[in-house]
């Protein structure tokens, strides 16, 4: 399909949002103007709506079929939480309005919301406080490594050097640590798909700055030494470290705080319902226990003696400012309102429905697909292809063909430690009839896979376009339409 | 139960199917480990979370007649750019992992990079990053890479807000990072050169820059490339649909916040970062990209790209710790330029211009209002020198329903008397005209 740059036709006009009320006062030399109009697209509104109509026809969502994208948590986003996040109040809400003269009464529902949200978190998590302002999940393990930098700093001890990671936990974990300053080492895992004791006792040292573990883990499992690996790190003076992304999986059954966790991001568009809009926007809050929250970036929200709502800017030992403002606020009031809707007895419901439904699938299909790790699971399941590999059937060319089933494939290839992985999270949010639906397709492709693997190779047969050329897309690369846009 | 679909029933009856019980689903959590009731409040209804929502809504004051920018403007909003970014096909989808599944999102990524390209008058641009500040420190490390130096310069003159992320990220890495100070409102030709030196990686500059004030950095950037460093601008996108482009400058790399594209202030996000660049340094560049290909059918088609320089290839060694983009946010801006597209866009700037400087000539009329930095050209931006504390002529306008501006004493201590004054196409005559009038009454 043409892109929007070659639909424009010249003098064409799209909605005028300008009134024409007043002379030009603003009248520049030519030394400051642009050579040349930006070269932007000159279409009507209903060209316009047209084109991304037919672009968002060429895309699949949850809300259009089942999207078991492992560690991604890819649920319902409730249409409520899109309404009260753009109410106008919010919506319209300057950033720099706290900031003037006596400003703060000027938001108050706005601070309102995200002292909060704060509390909610702290409760849900076990921890002692919490930042909202974290713009993504690795933005959040970004300001709690340097939350750990602080810490160590703090008590002078320049010896912290280094951060443990497991070998199955995603990308973002070493990338984070790296730009807070920290060396990465990688910690195998044992024959349980969990950090073992050993390991990590052969790990350790007392330039062990603090270990990053997910929890559950990325193959869904929790691991049962994680009290004893909070100690053996606490006695190095090392911090604990617990990326939330699947904390879906422990709503209201187990707390991070609890186990002996520092410092835990969670992921507003994972666990809390909102959008994930294509990649991003997201958001990262991020909590810490008692000892850190000295650290937490500037600004905190506090409530004072006479119930109003403040922001304190004067936190000495704080990591600073890590966003503009006060986090991805829209995302923040669509995951508060999911919250309070679901309320306590609803938040545990979540977990115990993902934890069905993941267990549900991996149960149907361990007889059609490798499962390298039999144990029960929590919030998804990771099998193999490997089986279907020896027919010639990769992870890929599985997902390929649930793509012509109506199904969203489960994450690929990750992670890195389960050869031919597909990792498949379910979520809570997903009847029966879908699961069984999605049961069937899988076995459906495991039993073509032995009797005929062409038929799941050469997909997907039913979408815009095949298999893409991923190669010469790196080689050659093709990332803009410059149009008459000058070029050097 | 709200958003679970299975009943009771079903949940019985699956468990009995797999042989499992309730307690089975979570015994692999060790007891001692497991928490009691948690102390949040039942859940809502529908119709109560939308009543506590709105309530909490209408205890903010939206309704203030605003000259309040500083970085963060109050531009108007088409309908139809949240008619297209409500579709659910796109915010319900993820990261684009699945190409033929989501040739929707990638060429709308590859739409946005190609537009963000032609307005700042670059290359090669990243599918957006989290937002103005956080694309400032991205372009820092990015020209640390490229020109393996390990200081940086950035002029005062820069959002003071981002200056102070910038510190803060850049504190664990071991980073020189040098402050240049203005003069009269502007980057200081002799400071920045004196400052710069053979092991400067990067210049950091803004146009409009904090004080409004246009500044045209060719100059700048001679003196930056002499060094072997880069220079990275930070812009404000509404104003490059007039003003010359930092491509045309010579910036190196073209950073800032695109929320005045299309997106609501929400106090303070979610936001649009971007980044553009030249050609050569396509592969230092940090973030998700999105590239054209063919299938094997010779269609066309997009892919995500360069993925060698991203944190689930490279782990600890990768460019950038970022997963994915702001997508929904970039989606939002390209649907902005689409709408309003060439003639538009300059509309809309050339609008916030001239509103800008009739509120300089009314204000600049009233006795004891000077401008703090003449000399300048403005663009939707100025700062007024007040005969009195910002801060008392801020709270009295508040009681006439006016927010008069941003107290510059916020972030520069010795500019107590400074007023930063912001105008968009939204503000009337009449509104301005009130304004003066209320401000004059004021004094």
């Amino acid at each position: 399909m043409k892109l929007i740059f070659d639909k424009s036709v010249s003098s064409r006009r799209g909605p005028r949002p300008v009134p024409q009320e007043m002379e030009m006062c603003a009248v520049f030399p030519a030394g400051l103007l642009r050579d040349k109009p930006a070269d932007l697209p000159e279409l009507s509104e209903l060209d316009v709506v047209r084109h991304f109509t037919e672009l968002s026809r060429k895309n699949f969502g949850v809300d259009n079929g089942f999207y078991p994208l492992g560690s991604c948590t890819m649920k319902y986003n409730a249409k409520v939480t899109e309404r009260v996040s753009a109410y106008p109040g919010f919506f319209y809400l300057h950033p720099l309005l706290p900031q003037l003269p006596s400003g703060q009464t000027l938001v108050e529902g706005a601070l309102e919301v995200l002292y909060e949200m704060d509390m909610l978190l702290r409760e849900i998590c076990g921890m002692a406080g919490f930042t909202l302002q974290p713009l993504a999940g690795a933005h959040g393990e970004l300001t709690g490594t340097m939350i750990m930098a602080a810490y160590h700093r703090d008590r002078g001890n320049d010896r912290k050097t280094t951060i443990l990671i497991p070998d199955s936990a995603h990308g973002t974990n070493p990338a984070s640590a790296a730009i807070a300053g920290f060396d990465v080492k990688t910690v195998p895992s044992n024959a349980d798909g969990v950090m073992g004791l050993d390991a990590l006792a052969a790990a350790m040292n007392d330039t062990i700055a603090g270990v990053m573990l997910t929890c559950p883990n990325t193959l869904g499992l929790f691991n049962p030494h994680v009290r004893e690996i909070c100690r053996m790190v606490h006695d190095v003076d090392g911090l604990m470290y617990c990326d939330g992304a699947n904390l879906n999986a422990m709503l209201g059954v187990c707390r991070p705080g609890d186990i002996g966790f520092d410092i835990v991001h969670v992921n507003l568009h994972k666990t809390f319902g909102t959008p994930h809009g294509g990649g991003g926007p997201g958001s990262g809050p991020v909590g810490v226990v008692e000892k850190l929250t000295d650290f937490l970036p500037i600004s905190v929200v506090r409530k004072a003696a006479d119930g109003s709502f403040f922001l304190d800017y004067n936190l000495p030992k704080s990591i600073g400012y890590i966003a503009p403002f006060y986090g991805s606020f829209g995302v923040i009031l669509k995951a508060y309102a999911y919250i309070r809707m679901l309320g306590r007895d609803g938040l545990k419901r979540v977990s115990q429905n993902a934890v069905l439904n993941a267990n549900y699938i991996r149960e149907k299909l361990k007889d059609h697909y490798d499962l390298p790790y039999p144990q029960t699971c929590m919030h998804e399941c990771v099998f193999s292809a490997s089986r279907q590999l020896a027919c010639g059937v990769s992870a890929m060319d599985v997902a390929k063909a649930l793509i012509d089933r109506g199904f969203h494939p489960p994450t690929v290839y990750f992670p890195l430690i389960v050869h031919e992985a597909l990792m498949i999270e379910p979520t809570e949010t997903e009847s029966r009839e879908t699961l069984d639906a999605f049961i069937d397709a899988m076995i459906d492709i495991a039993r073509l896979a032995e009797q005929d693997p062409a038929a799941i190779t050469n997909c997907p047969k039913t979408t815009p376009v095949g298999r893409l050329d991923e190669v010469q897309a790196a080689r050659k690369p093709d990332l803009a339409s410059l149009g008459d846009a000058k070029t050097q | 139960m709200p958003f679970i679909a299975n009943t009771d029933e079903q949940r019985r009856e699956m468990l009995t199917e797999i042989g499992m019980t309730e307690e089975d689903l979570f015994a692999s959590i060790p007891s001692e480990d497991r928490c009691g009731e948690l102390d949040i409040p039942d859940g809502l209804s529908e119709q109560e979370v939308r009543h506590h929502m709105a309530s909490l809504a209408g205890r903010n004051r939206t309704d203030l007649m605003s000259f309040l920018g500083g970085g963060f403007y109050d531009h108007f909003l088409p309908a139809a750019a949240d008619g297209i970014v409500h579709r659910s096909e796109f915010y319900t989808a993820y990261t684009p992992y699945q190409p033929e599944l989501s040739q929707g999102t990638l060429q709308a990524m590859y739409e946005y990079q190609s537009a963000m390209c032609r307005l700042t008058g670059m290359e090669v641009s990243n599918a957006s990053m989290y937002d103005g500040g956080t694309a400032i420190y991205e372009a820092i490390m990015m020209s640390l890479r490229v020109t393996r130096r390990n200081r940086v310069v950035m002029d005062e003159t820069v959002n003071p807000i981002y200056r102070k992320m910038i510190r803060s990220y850049t504190r664990n890495l071991g980073i020189a990072l040098v402050e240049v100070s203005h003069e009269n409102g502007q980057a200081s030709r002799s400071k920045i050169a004196d400052a710069l030196d053979d092991a400067t990686a990067a210049l950091v500059v803004q146009t409009p820059n904090f004080f409004g004030v246009i500044d045209d950095y060719t100059d700048i950037a001679a003196m930056a490339h002499e060094k072997g460093a880069l220079l990275i601008a930070s812009v404000y996108p509404i104003s490059l649909a007039l003003l010359k482009t930092p491509g045309e400058m010579g910036a190196d790399i073209v950073v800032g916040e695109g929320q005045s594209l299309g997106m609501g202030m929400h106090f303070g996000g979610p936001y649009l970062g971007f980044m553009t660049t030249r050609m050569k340094y396509m592969r230092k560049m940090p973030g998700r990209i999105a590239g054209r290909t063919v299938d094997a059918d010779g269609r066309d088609g997009f892919v995500m790209t360069l993925q060698a320089r991203e944190q689930h290839i490279r782990r600890e060694k990768a460019m950038s710790n970022i997963c994915t983009n702001q997508n929904l946010c970039a989606l939002t801006a390209l649907t902005y330029l689409s709408l309003l597209g060439r003639e538009g866009l300059r509309d809309v700037a050339q609008a916030c211009a001239d509103r800008a400087y009739y509120a300089q000539d009314r204000l600049l009329q009233i006795r004891g209002i000077r401008l703090r930095y003449p000399g300048h050209w403005y663009f939707n931006e100025f700062v007024l020198e007040l005969p009195v504390r910002a801060d008392e002529v801020i709270r009295r306008l508040l009681q006439k329903g006016v927010a008069a501006g941003f107290p510059l004493s916020a972030y520069y201590p010795d500019m107590e008397m400074s007023l930063l004054v912001a105008v968009t196409e939204k503000r009337t005559k009449a509104e301005i005209d009130f304004f003066s009038h209320v401000l004059e009454v004021s004094l």
